[in-house]
C-alpha cells in the first residue's frame, strides 16, 4: 500500500511535486476530506478554507507543470492559528469578542508563506487571545489531543499542533508567549519553534502580550521546520520591533551534526515537581546526544524560580492594555442593551471576554494601576533582566541548553481548574520568552500510557540554524517519528 | 489583600462589567495569584535596569512616505453599528 | 481687599505637517470625507503595530532646537490609557517619563515692547484621536458618530512653565509659539482647524507669596481671543471666589465661547489613572548627535531675530518689519526682492499694499508660489525709479503681474505703457487741453490753484498715464503762467 499522501513531510511532497508524481491540489483535496471525515473528533480548526485551498493549490499544479515552482513551499498545506490575521477570512483569536471580524489584511507571516506558495487550509483554534494551556479556555469549541482523544492538545496553540499531529494539516502556525508553540508540541508530540524574539514579524498577529508574543511554526519533522521558519523570518517594516539580521538557509544547514557542541543542562529545570517519565526521557536524549559528539555540561539558572511571577505579571500587564480596543465601537461583539457609552462597553466585554481572559485583564490592570506600577510591573521588569542574564552567563559557557519542555505530560479535559495549577505547565518555557531565545520542542519518547514527550532545545538570540540542527541530529538518530496517533 | 473595592475599581478602569459572585471569585483568585507573584520580593533588584524588550533595538523609524487608505466601505465594513459614513456609538454620559 | 497674582502655564498642541500619519502611512489631508483616511494600524485593528514617522521626530527637535532645549539623549514612547470611542486602542501612544526634549524657553514681547522668557517644561510627540460628532449636543445626544480620519495625526505637545502673569501674556506667548512654528515649517498654525490648539493651566495667589494656587485646567482655548477671554473669565472667577472665602476645586473645566464661561467638567479622581507603561511595539530612541546637529544647521533664522535684523539692516520702521516678517515666505519674499536690487522701503510698501492685497501673509505655500516674484517687483520698482513708468501706471502693471506672471517689462514693452518724458509731444497736448478747457484756465486766474491740477488731470488722461508726471505738470504751468 502506498503511503497515504497525509502521511509525508513537506520536503517529500515537494519531491514528488517536482517529479510530477502527485500535485498540490491532490494534497490539498486528501486534507480536506480528512479534515470533513476527522475533525468532527479532534476539533483543530474553527475554519476550513476550502475555497482558498482550492484555488491555491490549482495555481501551484500550475506552477509545477510549468516547472517553475516558487520554492519548497509551494503547494505545501497550512494550518493558521486563529491569531494571525487573514483577509477576508473571519478571525476570532478564539474569542466571542472577535466573533463576525474579518480582517481587512493579512499578517506579514501568513502573506509570506502563501506568496511562497503554502495552501491555506484553514484556522485553528485555540486558547482565547492566546492565553491559556490546554485550549478549553476558547470561546468556540474543544481541542482534542490525537494521541488520546480525552486529552487535551496544549495550548495556547492547541488547534495547530493537533491539527499537525493528527495529519489533519501538514505545517502549522503557532504563536508562543509563555510557551504556546513548544508545549503544544510536546504534549502533541509533533516539532514546534518559538524562534529569537524580532525574528518573526509579530505585524498583524492578534496581540497578547507585545514583548513576549513570538510567532512560529509546528511542523512534523524538523526539516520542515527549518523550511517554514526560512519563509517567515526577516525584517519586517511594519514591525518596529523585527530585527534586521540575515536569513540563513537553515534546512541547508542541518547536516553539520553536533560533534564539538557544548550542550549546557540546567540543573533548575529537573527539579521538584517534573514528572519521572519525563526526566528519563530527556536524560536519555541528552546521552543520545553526547554519544552523537556534543560535550555536556551542567549550568545553574538560579532565577528560573521566578520566571512565572515576572511573567504572569509582564503578560496581563501588557494584555490589559492590547485588548483594550475591544470595546464595541469598531468591529466583533457589541452587547445590546447598553444605555449609554460605558454601560455598552463594560457590558461588551463582560459578554465578549471568558473567564481567563478577564482575570488577566484584571491582574494586569491592577499592576498597572497608580501606586501599584512599581511594585509589580517595575519590579516584574527588573526581575526579567536577572532572568536574562542567567541565560546570558549560561551562553558564554555553552552553545545550547536542554531541557524538558513541560513538566507533564498531556493532561485530561477539565483536570486542571485552578488557574495557578495551569500556570505551572509554563514553567519551563515562560524562560525562554522573557529571554526572547530561540527554542525548539521534539519529541523525545512516549510516557507508559503512550504519550508524547517533548525535549527542549534552547540556543543563543538568532542561532536558530544550531537548535535546528542539534535537534535534526537527534531526530535522525532515533526513531520516535514512526509512531503515529490513530484516529477512527 | 486584595478587596471588594478594589475589584471594583480596577473593573472600572478596564470596562469590565462583573456580577457580585464574579467580583468574589475575581478577589479570592488575583489574591492568590498575587500572593504567587509576592515571591519577587525576595530578589535584590537593587540598580537592575528593566528589560522592556528581550532584544535590544533602537531608533526604528520609518520615511514619510504616504501609503494608500482603506476604501471606506473597508473601513466600516466590521462596524457593529453605523449610521452613514461613521460608526455609530451610544450616547457619552462622563464617567 | 487682597490683590492675587495670576499664574498660567500653556499646554500647546500642534499637529505636524508630515505628509503621512505618526505611525502609519495614511495621508494627512484636512477635510476627506468621513472614514476615508484610515488604515488597520489608525483604526486599531487587531494585530496591529505602529512604526514611528521619521520626519516627525525631525520636526520635533527642530522645534525643540528653536526652543532652546535639552534633547534627551533618550526618548520613548508610552501607552496612556483612558476609554474614548474617538481613540480606538482606547490607548493613547504619547511620551511620559522619558519625552523627546525639556526645559527650553520662548522669548516673546508684549504690546508695549515688554520683553519676556517663559520657560518650557518638555516637548514630546503623541498620535492624535479620532472625531466625534454628536447627534444633537453632547448632553442631549442618544448616540454620537465617529470619524478616525484625525487618529493617527502626528500631534506635538509643547508644556509651558507656570512663568506666564496674565492673559495678555497668554496670548502673547501663543502668538509667538505659532509664529515659530510657521517658521519651521513643522505646523500650518491654523486654529480653526485645529493644527493647533490651547489648553491653559491657571491659578492665582495672593501677591508676594511663594505657594502656588490650586490649578485649574481650561480645555478648548481655540484661538487668541478665546485664550486671553476664557482666562481673564477664568482669573476673575477665582478671585471672586476667594475673595468670598472659598476654596478653588482642582478641576478641568471647558471654555464656551457662545457664552463667554468656563464651567466644570466634573470627571472623577479614578477617570485619570493613566496606567503608562513603555510602548512595547516601538524600539526607545536615541537620536544620532550628528542628525541632531545637521537638523541645528537647518534651522532658519526665528520671526523675533529676523524682525531686529529687518529694522537695524535695511532701517525698516519696527511696524514695516513686524508685518513682513508674519511669516517665513513672507521675510523670505521681501529680502528676494532686496537681494535683487530694490530698496528696502519701497519693496517694504509694495509687499505690504500690494502683494499682501492678493495673498495672505500667513499663506506660506502662495507666497511661494506667487505669479510676481520677487525679482519680477524688483524690476517693477526698478522702472519706476528710473522714470519709465508712473507710480500710477506700475500699480496696473503689477496687476498685470499678477494676471499673467510676466516681467513689468514685458508688459510695459508690450502695452506701449513708456512713461512719454519728450516735452515736445506732451506740449502739444498741454496746448489742446488748455484749448479745451476754457472754464479751468478762467478758474486759475481767478486764483483757484488747484485747477492746474485738473488740467494736469487731463494731459495724463489724454496720454493714458504715460506722460511724465512731473514734466506735464512742469508743462502746464509754464502754459498758464505765460498766458
Amino acid at each position: 500500500m502506498p503511503t497515504a499522501l497525509t502521511a509525508l513531510t513537506i520536503h517529500e511532497l515537494t519531491e514528488r511535486y517536482r517529479r510530477g508524481d502527485v500535485k498540490p491540489s491532490d494534497v490539498a483535496d486528501a486534507y480536506l476530506s480528512r479534515i470533513e471525515r476527522l475533525d468532527g473528533d479532534v476539533g483543530a480548526y474553527l475554519a476550513v478554507t476550502h475555497d482558498r485551498a482550492r484555488a491555491a493549490a490549482r495555481a501551484a499544479d500550475e506552477r509545477y507543470r510549468a516547472g517553475r515552482p516558487l520554492g519548497p513551499l509551494d503547494g505545501a498545506p497550512v494550518s493558521i492559528k486563529d491569531v494571525f490575521c487573514t483577509r477576508g477570512v473571519p478571525t476570532t483569536c478564539g474569542s466571542k469578542i472577535l466573533e463576525g471580524f474579518v480582517p481587512p489584511y493579512d499578517a506579514t507571516v501568513v502573506a509570506r508563506l502563501e506568496a511562497a506558495g503554502a495552501v491555506m487550509l484553514g484556522k485553528t483554534n485555540m486558547d482565547e487571545f492566546a492565553m491559556g494551556s490546554s485550549t478549553e479556555h476558547s470561546a468556540y469549541k474543544l481541542t482534542r489531543n490525537p494521541w488520546d482523544l480525552s486529552r487535551v492538545p496544549g495550548g495556547s496553540s492547541g488547534g495547530s499542533a493537533a491539527a499537525v499531529a493528527g495529519e489533519l494539516g501538514l505545517a502549522a502556525l503557532g504563536t508562543d508567549t509563555g510557551g504556546s508553540i513548544r508545549q503544544p508540541g510536546a504534549f502533541c508530540g509533533v516539532v514546534g519553534l518559538k524562534p529569537t524574539y524580532g525574528r518573526v514579524s509579530r505585524y498583524g498577529v492578534i496581540a497578547f502580550a507585545s514583548s513576549l508574543d513570538h510567532p512560529g511554526p509546528l511542523t512534523r519533522d524538523v526539516r520542515d521546520c527549518a523550511l517554514v521558519l526560512r519563509a517567515i523570518a526577516g525584517v519586517d517594516p511594519h514591525d518596529a520591533t523585527s530585527v534586521d539580521e540575515p536569513v540563513p538557509d537553515y534546512a541547508a544547514l542541518l547536516d553539520q551534526g553536533v560533534r564539538g557542541l557544548r550542550l549546557g543542562v540546567p540543573r533548575e529545570y529537573f527539579a521538584e515537581g517534573l514528572d519521572p517519565e519525563i526526566e528519563r526521557a530527556v536524560r536519555a536524549a541528552i546521552e543520545r546526544l553526547r554519544d552523537l559528539g556534543a560535550t555536556l555540561e551542567d549550568v545553574s539558572l538560579p532565577t528560573t524560580d521566578y520566571g512565572l511571577a515576572v511573567y504572569y505579571i509582564v503578560a496581563p500587564a501588557e494584555a490589559s492594555s492590547n485588548l483594550a480596543r475591544y470595546d464595541g465601537v469598531k468591529y466583533g461583539l457589541r452587547a445590546p442593551g447598553g444605555k449609554d457609552l460605558i454601560d455598552m462597553e463594560s457590558r461588551t466585554r463582560a459578554a465578549g471576554f471568558g473567564a481567563e481572559v478577564k482575570r488577566r485583564i484584571m491582574l494586569g490592570t491592577y499592576a498597572l494601576s497608580a501606586g501599584y506600577y512599581d511594585a509589580y510591573y517595575g519590579r516584574a521588569q527588573k526581575v526579567r533582566t536577572l532572568v536574562k542574564r542567567d541565560f546570558e552567563a549560561a551562553f558564554a559557557r555553552v552553545d545550547l541548553l536542554l531541557a524538558p519542555t513541560t513538566p507533564s505530560v498531556a493532561f485530561k479535559h477539565g483536570e486542571k481548574e485552578d488557574p495557578l495549577a495551569m500556570y505551572l505547565n509554563d514553567v519551563y518555557t515562560v524562560g525562554g520568552d522573557l529571554a526572547g531565545l530561540p527554542a525548539i520542542s521534539v519529541r523525545c519518547g512516549f510516557s507508559s500510557n503512550g504519550l508524547p514527550i517533548g525535549l527542549q532545545i534552547i540556543g543563543r538570540p538568532f542561532d536558530e540554524a544550531r537548535v535546528l540542527r542539534t535537534a535534526y541530529s537527534y531526530e535522525q538518530a532515533t526513531d520516535w517519528l514512526a509512531r503515529r496517533p490513530e484516529l477512527a | 489583600m486584595i478587596t471588594r473595592q478594589d475589584v471594583e475599581h480596577v473593573a472600572r478602569l478596564a470596562r469590565l462589567h462583573l456580577s457580585d459572585d464574579e467580583k468574589e471569585r475575581m478577589r479570592v483568585q488575583l489574591d492568590a495569584i498575587l500572593a504567587y507573584i509576592d515571591k519577587l520580593t525576595a530578589l535584590d533588584i537593587e540598580g537592575v535596569e528593566p528589560t522592556s524588550h528581550a532584544v535590544p533595538l533602537l531608533n526604528v523609524m520609518r520615511d514619510d512616505e504616504p501609503a494608500p487608505s482603506m476604501p471606506q466601505g473597508d473601513a466600516l465594513a466590521n462596524a457593529p453599528d453605523r449610521a452613514g459614513e461613521f460608526f455609530r456609538v451610544p450616547r457619552i454620559i462622563e464617567d | 481687599m487682597t490683590i492675587f497674582q495670576t499664574v498660567i502655564g500653556l499646554e500647546v498642541h500642534a499637529q505636524l505637517l508630515t505628509r503621512s500619519k505618526m505611525f502609519c502611512g495614511c495621508a494627512t489631508t484636512f477635510g476627506a470625507a468621513p472614514n476615508t483616511q484610515t488604515c488597520p494600524v489608525c483604526q486599531g485593528m487587531p494585530g496591529v503595530l505602529p512604526v514611528v514617522n521619521r520626519r516627525a521626530i525631525e520636526f520635533a527637535v527642530r522645534t525643540a532646537l528653536a526652543f532652546d532645549c535639552r534633547i534627551n539623549a533618550a526618548c520613548r514612547f508610552a501607552r496612556k490609557h483612558y476609554y474614548y470611542p474617538d481613540m480606538p486602542k482606547n490607548f493613547q501612544i504619547s511620551q511620559y517619563e522619558e519625552p523627546l526634549a525639556e526645559e527650553g524657553h520662548l522669548d516673546i514681547e508684549l504690546a508695549d515692547g515688554t520683553p519676556r522668557t517663559i520657560g518650557i517644561q518638555r516637548l514630546h510627540l503623541e498620535e492624535d484621536v479620532g472625531k466625534l460628532v454628536h447627534e444633537g449636543t453632547l448632553e442631549t445626544a442618544q448616540a454620537s458618530l465617529v470619524d478616525f480620519n484625525r487618529a493617527g495625526m502626528p500631534l506635538m505637545e509643547t508644556v509651558s512653565k507656570p512663568d506666564i502673569r496674565s492673559p495678555e501674556e497668554a496670548s502673547a506667548y501663543l502668538r509667538a509659539f505659532r509664529a515659530v512654528l510657521v517658521y519651521l515649517g513643522v505646523c500650518d498654525g491654523n486654529m480653526e482647524e485645529g493644527s493647533l490648539r490651547c489648553d491653559a493651566n491657571v491659578s492665582i495667589r495672593p501677591r508676594g507669596t511663594a505657594e502656588l494656587g490650586t490649578k485649574v485646567e481650561i480645555k478648548n482655548l481655540n484661538s487668541f481671543r478665546n485664550v486671553q477671554r476664557a482666562l481673564e473669565y477664568e482669573v476673575k472667577r477665582q478671585a471672586d471666589a476667594l475673595s468670598r472665602g472659598e476654596r478653588i476645586v482642582q478641576e478641568t473645566r471647558l471654555w464656551d465661547a457662545d457664552r463667554g464661561h468656563t464651567r466644570s467638567m466634573r470627571s472623577k479622581e479614578y477617570a485619570h489613572d493613566y496606567r503608562y507603561f513603555p510602548e512595547p511595539d516601538l524600539t526607545p530612541l536615541a537620536l544620532d548627535a550628528r542628525w541632531i546637529d545637521e537638523i541645528r544647521a537647518s534651522l532658519p533664522e526665528l520671526p523675533r531675530a529676523r524682525r531686529r535684523r529687518f529694522v537695524s539692516q535695511y532701517q525698516l520702521p519696527a511696524y514695516d518689519a513686524d508685518q513682513l516678517t508674519q511669516s517665513r515666505a513672507l521675510a523670505e519674499y521681501f529680502e528676494a526682492a532686496v537681494t535683487a536690487g530694490a530698496s528696502p522701503k519701497a519693496t517694504a510698501n509694495w509687499t505690504m499694499s500690494e502683494l499682501l492685497r492678493e495673498i495672505a501673509a500667513d499663506d506660506e505655500d502662495a507666497i511661494r508660489r506667487s505669479p510676481v516674484s520677487p525679482a519680477n517687483l524688483a524690476g517693477l520698482l526698478r522702472l519706476m525709479d528710473e522714470g519709465t513708468i508712473s507710480g500710477k501706471i506700475a500699480k496696473d502693471v503689477f496687476g498685470k503681474m499678477v494676471q499673467t506672471g510676466d516681467t513689468a517689462q514685458a508688459i510695459v514693452e508690450r502695452e506701449g505703457l513708456t512713461q512719454v518724458a519728450d516735452a515736445g509731444a506732451i506740449r502739444a497736448i498741454v496746448d489742446d487741453v488748455i484749448a479745451r478747457n476754457p472754464k479751468a484756465v478762467a478758474d486759475f486766474k481767478n486764483g483757484n490753484a488747484k485747477a492746474a491740477g485738473a488740467l494736469v488731470g487731463q494731459v495724463m488722461k489724454a496720454t493714458q498715464g504715460k506722460a511724465n508726471p512731473a514734466l506735464a505738470n512742469q508743462l502746464v504751468q509754464e502754459k498758464l503762467t505765460k498766458m
